[in-house]
């Protein structure tokens, strides 16, 4: 028998596996010498950031949410780090998703919710009065669970956060954002010949990858994924998990997931929330191997969730 | 176990199961059958009004004529006064020359009535139009009285006894020798979309009430497009949910169930008698519409941007667009069938109220097309009432063209209502 933990563990050395073998793909010397920084994850997973080099890029402390008279998240310290993914797991409920919409304030939308606590953006409140939420909605993009590309072409989908916030000066600019954008999400080469269709014409994984490159496009330092691949096929699920990897080099990535494989595959750091507590949060590989407590052993090894 | 228990001692094929069946298909055929029934009903009792309609009004959409060989003689028309010439004389003789032969003067009286007396008018407009024509011989289509106009359709039957109809024999006899001659003809009634009212139906057309109701309805549009579509984003998009936004919303859902004829009184007391705007203008007509068409707007307004899914919005706030952005840019446009096809409805709906446009008088006897929003005119409505109050038999048929002109643009509007919502629905 192999217990889930066992297979999570499993997850995370497959998941290298097939680090090293897209890198072996596209780069042949690296078959016959491996490079060190790939040999390093190699020996220490990909968790293994040298802590020195991490600084918190999202603080959060003692943030509490509520919906009404419903508390629905309570007490909630945690720092994100630069260039890393976080991946928030919990069963359904546990506010993890609340947390996620709170570091770019989408919770303002909800009519009854409240925030208190403090999370720190860089150094600065976000909840502070003299913060824009336009502008941290610029810098903290967001990707939703539902692909929910705009009802226009796939250009202007791409082009709209730059158009709003003005940061493209002519049509040149833009068209080289769009691209750029475009290509970063690894999705160029499959809409580059028709971008003057609907972008709602794509594939679900497509779309998926559109609504990132449209949240890369306005050059955010955060980028939150609310469950971005669970209405997506396996092989959709896996393109977007490479990009997520790659794309972790330029942003800071929070990822709620409810699949713990993804968890694993993707993130070097992950939280677990139960019933609005954040429970515990540290590296991915510890979590997943020794978690400190019985709830977080108790939902990764399926008992409960 | 206990779930296959039920199913190895339930018998699907008993008889008590297939009763159970049969009943069930039996309820669906009688459901089936009671929608078949009433939508039958409801098909069939606007069949029976269409079809009174055409029948009653079929007949005015023809109009029986004679053409009139009139020399314009420049010792009755003065080309420095060409309005005050005596068309009469010159259209009477000219009308007088198709049957030759000695009347007595109360024959040619007789005779002479069976012409409309709007003919002269007709012919002065003519000249007015080309002062050139004074001197020369010109042809006029002269309509008929409306007498024998009812005659010749047939609406006014030959085998009655002659005084129970308003032909006299006299004049049955001389229609008969114009019928002879191949001189009178029924040609399709332009008259009635390009002539205003008259007292003569040969005469009463519904231009006057279509202009009137095309600016009233401009107006009508004018203000509650843009008043109902900015309420019903700031409710639906603004504005926090709580004791005050649900009372206007059951204010809102409320007014638009209010009778019309009570917007034409507040029209009526605030418009006319506060204001002091002028009566029976289309502007105050379009002002009192809009009072009603407003809620109808709003609702559909409010529906439509619901009907938005909210993840865009969310796409929209999560890439830092405003709230003025979010609706302009994305929630608006997609809304826009929605609330297109909610306008029409509501501006059809305002094309044929008649109470308020009753009480702040558009219902007056005008015989000139209003030339502007503060002219006198009618309604389509109206031109109704008042020509259903009319006695002529002439307005009989004229009544009821007109409610069929009047429904044809109702159904070309929501034509237009259904085609926008198919044509600009998008799918996500």
């Amino acid at each position: 028998m192999v217990t889930p933990m066992q297979a999570n563990a499993a997850a995370i050395s497959e998941q290298r596996e097939r680090n090293k073998e897209s890198d072996a793909m596209s780069e042949v010397e690296a078959v016959q010498a491996p490079r060190p920084e790939l040999a390093r994850v190699a020996q220490s997973g990909p968790t293994a950031i040298p802590k020195t080099a991490a600084k918190a890029r999202v603080t959060a402390r003692d943030v509490n949410v509520y919906y009404g008279d419903n508390h629905a998240l309570k007490h909630v310290d945690i720092d994100i780090y630069k260039n890393e993914v976080v991946a928030f797991i919990g069963p359904s409920g546990c506010g993890k998703s609340t947390f996620l919409r709170c570091i770019n304030r989408m919770n303002d939308v909800i009519d009854g919710c409240r925030v208190t606590g403090e999370i720190n953006l860089d150094g600065h409140d976000i909840y502070a009065r003299d913060i824009d939420v336009v502008q941290l909605r610029a810098r903290v993009g967001m990707v939703f669970q539902k692909p929910n590309p705009f009802p226009k072409s796939i250009y202007d989908n791409i082009a709209y956060g730059p158009r709003i916030h003005g940061l493209a000066s002519g049509k040149d600019a833009l068209d080289e954002m769009v691209e750029s954008s475009l290509r970063r999400a690894g999705l160029w080469n499959e809409v580059k010949d028709r971008l003057r269709q609907p972008g709602t014409g794509l594939s679900g994984g497509q779309q998926q990858r559109l609504c990132i490159a449209r949240a890369i496009a306005v050059n955010p330092e955060v980028i939150l994924m609310d469950e971005p691949c669970s209405a997506l096929d396996p092989i959709a699920t896996a393109k977007i998990e490479e990009l997520i990897d790659e794309l972790r080099e330029n942003f800071t990535i929070v990822i709620v997931t409810h699949s713990m494989q993804q968890a694993a595959r993707v993130s070097q750091r992950t939280a677990f929330f139960h019933l609005g507590n954040l429970v515990e949060w540290g590296e991915t590989e510890q979590i997943f191997t020794t978690p400190n407590d019985e709830r977080t052993q108790g939902y990764i090894t399926g008992r409960f969730g | 176990m206990a779930s296959t228990a039920v199913s190895d001692t339930h018998d699907w094929l008993s008889e008590d199961a297939r009763r159970r069946v049969r009943r069930r298909h039996a309820a669906d055929l009688r459901m089936r059958l009671y929608g078949l029934a009433a939508i039958g009903l409801a098909v069939g009792l606007l069949a029976v009004l269409l079809g009174s309609l055409v029948i009653s009004g079929h007949s005015a959409f023809v109009q029986t004529k004679v053409p009139l060989q009139v020399f314009i003689d420049p010792a009755q028309v003065k080309p420095d006064n060409v309005g005050s010439g005596n068309y009469r004389k010159l259209v009477r003789d000219a009308f007088r020359d198709l049957l030759p032969g000695e009347m007595g003067r109360t024959e040619e009286r007789s005779y002479l009535d069976m012409l409309s007396s709007g003919a002269p008018f007709l012919l002065r407009d003519r000249v007015l139009a080309d002062p050139s024509l004074i001197g020369q011989t010109v042809t006029v289509n002269a309509p008929l009285a409306d007498p024998i106009d009812q005659f010749h359709k047939g609406v006014t039957p030959r085998d009655v006894p002659e005084d129970q109809r308003r032909v006299s024999d006299l004049q049955i006899g001389y229609y008969d020798q114009l019928m002879e001659r191949g001189l009178i003809s029924a040609p399709f009634n332009w008259a009635l979309f390009t002539a205003a009212d008259s007292r003569f139906p040969e005469l009463a057309g519904l231009a006057g009430a279509l202009v009137g109701s095309f600016y009233a309805l401009l107006v009508c549009f004018l203000i509650s497009f843009p008043v109902g579509i900015a309420a019903a984003i700031y409710l639906e998009e603004f504005a926090r949910k709580n004791r005050i936004s649900d009372l206007i919303e059951v204010n809102i859902n409320n007014l638009a169930a209010v009778p019309s004829v009570v917007f034409g009184l507040l029209g009526l007391a605030v418009f006319l008698g506060f204001f002091g705007l002028p009566r029976s203008a289309p502007l105050v007509g379009g002002m009192v519409l809009s009072l009603m068409t407003l809620p109808t707007i709003i609702i559909a307004t409010r529906a439509a941007l619901k009907a938005v899914p909210p993840s865009i919005r969310e796409a929209a706030f999560g890439i830092g667009a405003s709230r003025h952005q979010v609706v302009t840019h994305h929630v608006l446009p997609l809304a826009m069938p929605g609330i297109l096809t909610g306008t029409i409805i509501g501006l059809a709906q305002a094309l044929g109220e008649t109470a308020p446009l009753l009480l702040i008088g558009m219902n007056a006897f005008i015989t000139s097309e209003p030339g502007g929003l503060t002219d006198p005119a009618t309604a389509l409505p109206t031109q109704i009432f008042i020509w259903a109050d009319s006695p002529e038999r002439g307005f009989v048929a004229r009544t009821s063209a007109a409610i069929l002109v009047l429904i044809g643009f109702l159904v070309v509007m929501n034509a237009i209502a259904i085609f926008l919502r198919q044509r600009l629905e998008r799918k996500w």
